[in-house]
């Protein structure tokens, strides 16, 4: 660091000038300060620019980006130095476990020669200030046109689909609706055949109305109960079973009520006794 | 005589045109000067309607058709293709059928005899119709197997339970409108069900009904909800459906 002692000057300009100062009432570390400025101008002016290679190489390894501060136009002389290696190298208080800004790497930039010897501080930002933002990149591709042609072939391919069966297959279509001639069997719609099919067995009260309460519940519920973290099947073996459980409870339920009930939703069997369903 | 200019020449003049170039923004594959660089593929996706529905880069496992089987996009696709379809029938159907006459069941026969493509397209929203209540069913079993229920994905889960009960309606209301014996006898015995809820059993099946069993005012009831209320409600939890998809961070996994 410059200490004052290091730093020439124009010990008559600064005695006039603190002469002047004091007589003016100002303060006398502030007198001083403006004094040693000025004599510090007066002797660069008769001398041009100090050599800065004459400086102690100590000071300027210690603080690469501010050189040292000399004075520059007023300030306390002694608080200067002080506030510059604040700026450079801010030290955090060791009681706090924080992370520190790494040495500058590479080339540090030297200051030009004959540049002003003089630095502003812009900020001073402690280093928990400064939030990292590490967010993985990952293997990721382009939208257009990868996913996007993946989505029109799925596209193309339901809707030729679609068309095609449609040409030859129609959809059903019967007589007039007539409320006073029950058709035997009379089925729901294919996806609450399930549930019909559950009212041979429970009160409808229970097939009806409680059961789809609960179904209607139970998945709604289910991100907020199941609270494993994991998405690894491995690890998500009993909510797996469950669900399975109930999709195939389901699925077989909805199977029966279409293929294996006929008049009066009695048993049938579907390769003897023929088809009673109509999507 | 002036040369007249080659199709392609043409073609080029015609993409020059202040109008062309204010339809289709830069990063159009559309626009003159397209490259296939990582800009103009940034750019087509977000100079885009689509930049609604997708972001411009995706994990790459979300190109895997076997982590996801595209069902939750086949059945937006199928929505779509059911909406065009219903649009067209729509022309031909009034949801009539007072007590004399049955001018449903009328426009039906002659949308399957008299009117162009109309037995196709009938066909097409019937077996659309089905097909899209089987896709909901498949993605949401999808959706549970590849745990991407779990945070932040939870609120989205719930979304989508809506949207199939919400599909299950469509498809319900839809199923009368025929106004044949299967149609209203499918709709009578489905409704039942609905009657043994308690208290409120009777006043449900009323409000549902518009009266005491499936006739005329069930008929024009659930045509409004077929082609009106439910499609504006799905397309409202679609949206939003679509959206938390991107802010709960695209789509999950891979496991």
């Amino acid at each position: 660091m410059a200490t004052r002692e290091e730093t020439p000057l124009d010990q008559e300009v600064y005695d006039g000038t603190l002469a002047a100062e004091l007589a003016k009432g100002t303060d006398r570390r502030v007198a001083e300060g403006r004094a040693r400025a000025a004599a510090v101008r007066a002797y660069r002016k008769v001398h041009g620019e100090p050599e800065r290679e004459a400086k102690p190489p100590a000071s300027r390894e210690a603080a690469p980006a501010a050189p040292p501060a000399e004075g520059n136009g007023g300030g306390a002389p002694a608080a200067v130095p002080a506030a510059a290696a604040a700026a450079v190298a801010y030290a955090p208080p060791p009681a706090a476990a924080v992370r520190t800004a790494p040495p500058p790497t590479g080339r540090a930039p030297s200051p030009k020669v004959g540049a002003p010897d003089k630095h502003r501080l812009l900020a001073l930002v402690a280093p928990e200030g400064i939030q990292r933002v590490e967010r993985e990149q990952g293997d990721r591709i382009n939208v257009f046109p990868h996913l996007l042609m993946e989505e029109f072939i799925a596209l193309l391919v339901i809707t030729v689909f679609v068309t095609i069966f449609s040409t030859f297959v129609n959809a059903p279509l019967r007589e007039l609706a007539n409320p006073n001639l029950t058709p035997n069997p009379s089925k729901a719609p294919w996806y609450f055949l399930g549930l019909q099919e559950l009212l041979r067995y429970f009160h409808p009260m229970i097939a009806g109305v409680i059961i789809p309460t609960l179904i209607l519940v139970g998945l709604t519920a289910i991100p907020y109960v199941d609270r494993n973290p994991s998405t690894r099947p491995g690890d998500r073996k009993l909510v797996i079973t469950l669900f399975t459980m109930l999709f195939m409870f389901g699925a077989t339920l909805t199977i029966i009520g279409s293929f294996f009930r006929g008049p009066g939703f009695n048993w049938v069997w579907p390769w003897s006794q023929g088809l009673f369903f109509d999507l | 005589m002036p040369r007249l200019p080659s199709p392609g020449e043409a073609l080029d003049k015609v993409r020059e045109t202040e109008v062309w170039k204010s339809v289709f923004r830069p990063g159009s594959i559309f626009r003159k000067g397209y490259k296939d660089t990582q800009r103009d593929r940034a750019l087509a996706t977000m100079n885009n309607v689509l930049y609604h529905l997708h972001p411009v880069k995706i994990k790459r496992h979300g190109l895997k058709l076997t982590y996801t089987f595209c069902l939750g996009g086949l059945s937006f696709f199928l929505f779509v293709l059911l909406t065009v379809t219903g649009i067209y029938l729509m022309f031909f159907y009034r949801p009539a059928a007072t007590l004399g006459g049955a001018q449903a069941y009328n426009d039906m026969l002659t949308i399957r005899s008299g009117v162009y493509f109309g037995d196709l397209v009938r066909n097409i929203h019937r077996w659309a119709a089905h097909l899209m209540v089987l896709s909901v069913t498949l993605h949401m079993a999808r959706v549970f197997y590849t745990g991407a229920y779990k945070p932040p994905r939870e609120f989205n889960w719930v979304v989508g339970v809506i949207l199939l009960f919400l599909t299950l309606g469509l498809s319900f209301t839809g199923y009368l409108l025929p106004w044949d014996q299967l149609s209203i006898w499918a709709v009578t015995v489905g409704t039942n069900l609905a009657g043994y809820s308690p208290l409120i059993a009777n006043q449900a099946r009323f409000i549902l009904l518009g009266g005491l069993e499936v006739g005329p005012e069930t008929l024009l009831r659930w045509y409004v909800l077929h082609v009106l209320a439910l499609p504006f409600v799905l397309v409202l939890f679609l949206s939003v459906h679509f959206w938390r998809i991107r802010k709960d961070g695209g789509i999950s996994g891979p496991m």
